[in-house]
Parts: C-alpha cells; structure tokens; sequence
C-alpha cells in the first residue's frame, strides 16, 4: 500500500489505480512472423524483478490514463513517474 | 540413526523434563560438492530432498536456505489441503500429493497433524453454481471425492453460515471434498528436514545465493554467502522469489511475484469444524487447533516482495467473512502478514527441465502451493534424478508456454488472481 502520484491528478492512494505489469515491452510490429518461441517471450514471460522495475499503471478510478513508474518493487518505494512515450528520467 | 518419536520415547524424555531430546537435524557447514543442490529450505524443497534420498539413493545433497526452514510460505500460508482441480493434469498432480498427505505422519515419523476435516466451496451465483457442478463431475470422473451441496445443505454442515438469500451475495450451494482439510504446516518442514538429514542431507540455514555458475549451458554450481559448492544438479524451489534466482541463470520465466495475506483472530472455542472458501466474495476460513479463526485475503494485483500486502485486500475479504458469518462480528484479529507467492499466467504450477542442463526450477505454485508440498517433492525429485518429468507432472513444464498447452487452473485456484 503505497500512495502513486499521478502525472495528470497529483498524488491518489494506490488503490485507486490498477497495475499493468512490466513497461516497455515493445509489441512486435509483425507477430505472424515470429516463431512459437518469440511469441511466447513477449506474450508470457516478465523479468519479474526484485528491486526497481519500470511499470505501467492506469489511474482507473480516476482520469483512467495509463502512465509509466520505476518503483522499488522490494520496499515499495516510488523513484519517478513519467507519462507513456516519454523517456525514463535518469537517475 | 536417528530415535524414532513414539509414545515410549515421550514417556522415557519426560522423566528427564525433556531436556534431553535428540537434536531434529544437524547444522553443517556446507561441503566443497554435491550431487544434487536444493535452493529453498522450505516444505517443497524439503520434500524434494527428502524423496531424493528416500526413493532415488542420491544422499549426497545440500538443501540452502537464505533465511530459517519453513520461515517463508511454508509458514505463512492458511494450511488447507484439497485435490478438487478441474483438469485431469492437475486432479493428478493435487490428488497424488493429497494421497501422500494420508499417510505422511507415518512415513516420517513426525505428527503432522493432519485433519481431513473437509473443505467446502460456496457458489454465490449462477455462474458459480454452473462452474462449481462442472468441477464436481470432472472431479468424480478421476476419482476425486466431489459432492454437490444445496443451500440447505450446506446450512446444515457449517450451521454459522448465513445462508438468508437477501445477503449482498447469497449462498446458492457449494461443494465439498471430504478428504480435503489442514495440516500443520510448521511440522511439515521440519518432519521432511528430519527425515531427509537423517538419510545425509545437509540443510544449511542463512545461506543465501548469490549466483549461478554455468559453462555454456550447463551448470557448474552456485554462488554463496557461505562460499562457492559445486554440482551438476540445481533444483530451484525459491517460491516468491524464484525470478531472482532465474535472473541469476540469465533465463526468464512466466511468473509475477505478488503479497498473498492472511491473519489469524483471538483464539475462541470451537465454531467451525470445516473449512469454508469462498472465490466469488474472496474470503474463506478456517479454525486452528488452538483456536484461532484462520482467514485468507486476496493478492495484490501489483509486482511487490515486501511480504506484507496492502490494507484494502485485508478490509475486503473481512467484509465478506463479515456478511458470511455475523457471528464473527466483534472477534479480534490479532496477527496478519504477507507472503510472497509466485503467479503463472495460467495459475498452475512449473514442475520442469529448463534450456540449462542441470538446471531444473518447482515454482509458480502462485496462491495454493502448501497443499501440494509431498506430490510436489515427490514429483520434482523424480524429475531431477531421472533428467525427465514424471507423467505426473509431464503436462507442469516451462515449455507449455510455447506450444499453448496450458493448463488453466483459474477457476480452481483457491484465490481468483
């Protein structure tokens, strides 16, 4: 339970919004090209880190868009928070 | 040899205050080698030790613990035992494991405490009536105890149910499997961690890895904090984190690691003999032998290993326990904790070779891996001895995810993920 600050609403507790899982995984621009094993990378498997991962999150019950965060995923902690298609702020 | 536990051996230690009971297990410092490396000190990992010894002849084995044995899921989970899977694939691998259960005091000498006192699953509409008589049949055809409960009936097997039909979600049936029930689930790791010394296994505590060594695609050992051992064999059952240590092999899996709650009440004298789950509102309960009510909360649906969980999963499931037993509405809660518990897309468990030789990983048992803890061990030894899976547990493998074959369990899964 963490408080995330939404680049369009300011900061909202965490249950306001859902989790989208890991970010910047690039869907492939021809997926009937690619084999069993590729599909199967980008469909299922996650690095799935413990310590600080880029996120997706969707403000659900709120403004409902979808934005980027790098979060500590081993403390909960939140280190930034950036809008899709931006570039990670580096750190 | 160890001294077999027996009425006699308590008898002749209580005239000495027993103060002088044989240690359980030994506390080495881990060798230079061995055959076949465990990574998780917990029930699974124990077991797998324990059936590599017992039935496979390989004594040879270190079992490494980052932390204490049984400290993690083993001992944060609700303690329910059942095998009412939907699928054949897995009414095979939980009712294997529920048939080792039936006997695994005796086999290892150590009361696990374990009580078929029954797990019923209540349907709240009509979608769930129609799934839950699915799952009853598909039961019954493997030869799995399944019977169909009316409204009536399940009012009358646990009589504080409230079963009124202008509740928010009304009870519209349910089902029970009269074999399902609790063990204990500390005595689960140390009875396995019992066994498996005896037969030679080293289990090193607070031992924590920090890599794995491999030479092309095979693996050569693991990095420590206790050093570097060398081995031809890793087997992973590192639960919540088993990303970690995959991370560690430069191989990914198809898991998210997420808090799982429960907590425990004041203990009160007995009020329910059974254990009741319900998917629908995502609450069930139970009651411990010293008398604590027993409840499961849901995950969290973010990435997280802080072993907590957030407030509003506990609030909700407490909603629910509270419209489904009024009886409970001034009980006091006094523990709640989180564990780590690692998801698959499809919600059944990885039991599995991977592209490493030597390299084989038991996890995403996701919200529901206790029940299975002597089928899982049982399964993965004969995996890791023979270098292929069991037909047990043949359908359990990585590769599922890319031919399609999955085995979704969803519906089934104790938790709705």
């Amino acid at each position: 339970m963490f408080i995330i600050t939404c680049p369009f609403c300011g900061e909202r507790d965490q249950s306001e919004f859902s989790a989208g899982g890991e970010a910047h995984i690039v869907r492939p621009k021809q997926p009937t090209e690619l084999s069993d094993d590729e599909w199967a990378d980008f469909l299922f498997m996650r690095k799935n880190i413990k310590g600080v991962q880029f996120e997706r999150w969707n403000h659900a019950h709120g403004c409902r868009k979808w934005f980027n965060v790098i979060r500590d995923t081993s403390n909960d902690k939140i280190h930034a928070v950036y809008k899709m298609g931006e570039k990670p702020p580096v750190k | 040899m160890k001294n077999n536990y027996s009425i006699i051996s308590l008898l002749k230690n209580s005239l000495s205050y027993h103060e002088n009971w044989q240690q359980a297990w030994r506390d080495p410092e881990p060798k230079k080698e061995y055959d076949a490396v465990i990574i998780g000190g917990g029930g699974h990992g124990l077991a797998t030790a324990y059936y590599l010894a017992k039935k496979h002849n390989i004594k040879n084995i270190a079992v490494v613990e980052k932390g204490w044995i049984g400290g993690g899921n083993t001992g944060r989970n609700t303690t329910i035992i059942r095998s009412n899977y939907l699928w054949d694939a897995s009414a095979g691998l939980y009712d294997h494991a529920l048939k080792l259960w039936e006997n695994l005091s005796q086999e290892i000498n150590y009361n696990v405490m374990f009580s078929q006192r029954g797990v019923m699953n209540l349907a709240h509409n009509l979608q769930d009536v129609r799934d839950l008589k699915r799952r009853t049949h598909a039961n019954r055809l493997n030869g799995i105890d399944a019977v169909w409960l009316s409204t009536e009936e399940v009012k009358k097997f646990c009589p504080i149910i409230n079963t009124s039909p202008d509740i928010r979600y009304p009870v519209l049936g349910g089902t029970l499997q009269r074999r399902a029930g609790t063990a204990r689930h500390d005595a689960v790791a140390w009875g396995y961690a019992r066994g498996a010394d005896a037969m030679g296994v080293d289990i090193i505590q607070n031992c924590e890895v920090k890599g794995i060594k491999r030479n092309g695609d095979t693996v050569e050992g693991i990095e420590t904090n206790k050093g570097f051992i060398k081995t031809k064999k890793i087997g992973v059952v590192a639960a919540g984190h088993s990303s970690v240590i995959a991370n560690m092999a430069g191989i990914r899996l198809p898991l998210e690691s997420k808090p799982l709650q429960a907590l425990v009440s004041e203990p009160v004298k007995p009020i329910i003999d059974t254990v009741v789950m319900s998917n629908a509102v995502h609450a069930y309960v139970s009651q411990s032998d010293k008398g604590e009510l027993v409840i499961g909360a849901g995950t969290d649906a973010y990435v997280s290993y802080t072993q907590r969980g957030s407030h509003d999963v506990v609030e909700g499931t407490l909603k629910a326990i509270l419209e489904l037993y009024p009886i409970f509405s001034r009980m006091k809660m006094l523990r709640q904790w989180g564990g780590i518990v690692d998801i698959c897309p499809d919600a059944s468990p990885i039991i599995s070779k991977t592209s490493i030789k030597g390299l084989y990983f038991n996890c995403g048992w996701g919200t529901g891996g206790f029940k299975a803890t002597p089928g899982s061990g049982d399964l993965f030894a004969h995996t890791i001895a023979n270098d292929e899976p069991h037909k047990l547990n043949a359908s359990f493998n990585i590769n599922r995810f890319v031919s399609g074959d999955l085995v979704d369990e969803h519906g089934a899964a104790a938790v709705a993920h």
